[in-house]
């Protein structure tokens, strides 16, 4: 069993966020990146799965700050191959065009699963999972929090809204969206991920061309904008209804 | 002795019994007599399943894979209790019951409370999980302005370590700031590092990991670095333990004082400041690294007698054998975790006894503890009117009208 995950390091929302001068864009010099969440549980789901059934582990990212910290500890929760695409991604990217970069080096890995999270704080152009298995042409299920194998199939917990959960059989290879894994991302002590970095090696992976245009097409991007507040009507349901017809009146839906 | 030098067992690293005796004193371990003072003193020793000497019989028997596989050592909130009663001088608290936690960290077995603990301090340098940037944010408007070290770039006769709960935790930035007030009506000059500070890693260290503490305590050693200065001084009694006992064994090697050390030195230059009285008994709360730890018991109260009209009272449990808030060696953040099992918590068995002492107020001088008896005296029956100040903080009422 070959398990690929792919993560991102996305903006850490313990520092406020701002946007540039141009208006289109986050203010990156101050930004702090952190490994987006689901991608942590979908790292997590893999070395479960290779706990289970002795799965080999790849981890792929691409080359941006704090990445190889990640890739390190990944390496540290016993991960098998680190692999980061070199390229510029200081200004971010978009899911559609890291879909298609990944897609060779995925390939090349000939996995029977890819995990990645089923979504990013900063997925402006829809999460990368469904990119992912399109590039590929692989079936894709998205927000699962279980995953079982039976022969050639993955049997996947995947979550509906209002608490349905439905267990799903899925042809491998496959691409997963991990909304949550079996049990929280583990904490591996310092010193082991100290000595991942001096044991383990961070590969490269095919070059990453990013083609800005292939993005969303930003017009602009600000903070959300104070709505004006609530006003809380008190009184009767009689002197509701009444207060309610007149502010109706007064705005001119009535 | 049956204490074999490298353990068959699988589950135990081959560097445990390395760093068991390699702590200062170690190998008194072998001279344990299993008396048990260890495990009676203990205020958490009734609910562990391995209490102190317990372990040491586990690691004798050649078991010691049974403790790795409760969550027993969990309880520890190592504030040295053991440590102060054992007969054959064993550290208990810095070698077994730390060396102990470090297999579970390596082993995997944490509560996640913790984990989100260490992760945060890992990733932010704070164990809050707040914001890098916005460490000296408690100091925002105070006038005079706040001499930042990396802003001002000046020589300072003292540097002023912060730490972590007095610049991030609103309770504790009250006393943080009633300190700043006292160091400017002393006419002191002194500095603070702010963003280049990070947490001081001794309650992480305490939770079993080490390699977080060593690298936190680099970045400590390198911001000092950058500096001029005669001396630190800190509120906080972890970071003083940390400054004071385990940063010179990684080349940090500065003089530091705590607080109440460094106003007691001012005490002739004080006292004509403290005019007002207040008429309370108060009770003064040893914090386990101040006290037990570091053997400092003398300079709080000496602070607290020099108050008009205050006066000092004593709690059953005081100077060595003081009673710890809960807080210490990672307690601070498994409050959950220790609620859940044990269904008490050691801040309140504090503020119970405070109030039978007939204390009104409780005076603390370690950052966790305000927030954690203020919290304990809303759910202790007659602890209603008990008050929690900090030193610094009465220091203040007796200053300003």
């Amino acid at each position: 069993m070959n398990i690929v995950v792919v993560f991102k390091m996305v903006p850490d929302l313990v520092e406020e966020l701002s946007i540039d001068k141009g208006g289109k864009n986050l203010d990156r010099s101050w930004l702090r990146l952190i490994i987006n969440e689901f991608d942590d549980h979908a790292i997590e789901q893999a070395i479960l799965l290779k706990e289970q059934i002795g799965a080999h582990v790849t981890v792929v990212s691409y080359d941006i700050d704090g990445v190889d910290d990640v890739l390190f500890t990944a390496a540290a929760k016993e991960a098998d191959r680190l692999i980061k695409l070199p390229g510029d991604f200081k200004g971010g990217v978009n899911n559609h065009t890291l879909a298609r970069c990944i897609k060779k080096t995925i390939k090349e890995l000939q996995p029977d699963l890819i995990l990645t999270g089923v979504q990013g704080n900063d997925d402006l152009d829809g999460s990368l999972g469904p990119l992912l298995a399109e590039n590929l042409g692989l079936p894709y299920v998205g927000y699962v929090s279980g995953v079982q194998f039976s022969e050639n199939n993955a049997i996947v917990k995947k979550e509906f809204p209002g608490g349905l959960i439905a267990n799903m059989s899925v042809n491998l290879p496959a691409v997963l969206g991990i909304q949550a894994s079996e049990s929280p991302p583990r904490y591996v002590a310092v010193s082991k991920v100290r000595q991942a970095m001096k044991t383990a090696s961070i590969e490269e992976g095919e070059p990453v061309e990013l083609e800005p245009s292939s993005g969303p097409n930003i017009v602009r991007m600000y903070q959300p904008e104070v709505a004006q507040r609530a006003t809380m009507i008190e009184g009767d349901e009689e002197e509701i209804a009444i207060k309610l017809i007149e502010i109706f009146q007064e705005l001119g839906v009535l | 002795m049956a204490m074999s030098a490298v353990s068959q067992s699988r589950k135990i690293t081959e560097q445990f019994y390395t760093s068991l005796f390699g702590v200062e004193d170690g190998e008194r371990i072998k001279a344990c007599l299993q008396c048990a003072t260890c495990s009676g003193i203990c205020p958490f020793g009734y609910i562990m399943d391995y209490p102190p000497g317990k372990i040491i019989s586990t690691i004798r028997a050649d078991i010691f894979d049974d403790v790795l596989n409760t969550d027993s050592i969990w309880f520890c909130v190592s504030c040295y209790a053991c440590t102060e009663v054992c007969p054959a001088k064993i550290p208990l608290t810095t070698g077994l019951m730390t060396r102990t936690k470090e297999e579970m960290l390596l082993a995997g077995n944490i509560p996640s409370e913790l984990q989100d603990a260490l992760m945060n301090s890992q990733r932010y340098g704070n164990p809050l999980g707040e914001s890098p940037r916005k460490r000296a944010e408690w100091a925002d408007g105070l006038s005079p302005e706040i001499t930042i070290m990396g802003k001002e770039n000046r020589p300072v006769d003292v540097l002023w370590f912060v730490g972590d709960y007095p610049s991030y935790h609103s309770r504790a930035q009250l006393s943080t700031k009633s300190f700043f007030k006292i160091l400017h009506i002393l006419n002191i000059d002194f500095g603070i590092l702010g963003r280049e500070e990070n947490s001081d890693g001794d309650s992480q260290r305490l939770a079993g990991e080490r390699g977080l503490f060593e690298i936190l305590a680099e970045k400590n050693g390198q911001a000092f670095s950058k500096y001029e200065f005669n001396k630190i001084i800190t509120t906080d009694p972890h970071a003083y333990n940390a400054i004071k006992n385990e940063y010179p064994n990684l080349g940090i090697e500065y003089p530091v004082q705590h607080y109440t050390e460094f106003l007691v030195e001012k005490l002739e230059i004080l006292k004509p400041f403290l005019v007002n009285e207040i008429q309370s008994r108060v009770a003064y709360h040893d914090p386990c690294y101040l006290g037990r730890a570091n053997g400092i018991y003398d300079a709080p109260r000496q602070l607290l007698e020099s108050i008009p009209g205050l006066e000092l009272i004593e709690m059953s449990h005081n100077r060595t054998t003081s009673l710890c808030c809960g807080g210490g060696g990672g307690g601070m953040w498994l409050d959950g975790f220790q609620w859940e099992k044990a269904h008490v918590r050691m801040s309140e068995w504090r503020v119970r006894e405070a109030v039978s002492a007939g204390a009104d107020i409780l005076a603390v001088s370690c950052p966790y503890e305000a927030p954690r008896f203020e919290d304990a005296a809303k759910m202790v029956q007659g602890a209603s009117r008990l008050v929690v100040k900090d030193i610094s903080e009465l220091l203040i009422e007796a200053i300003e009208n």
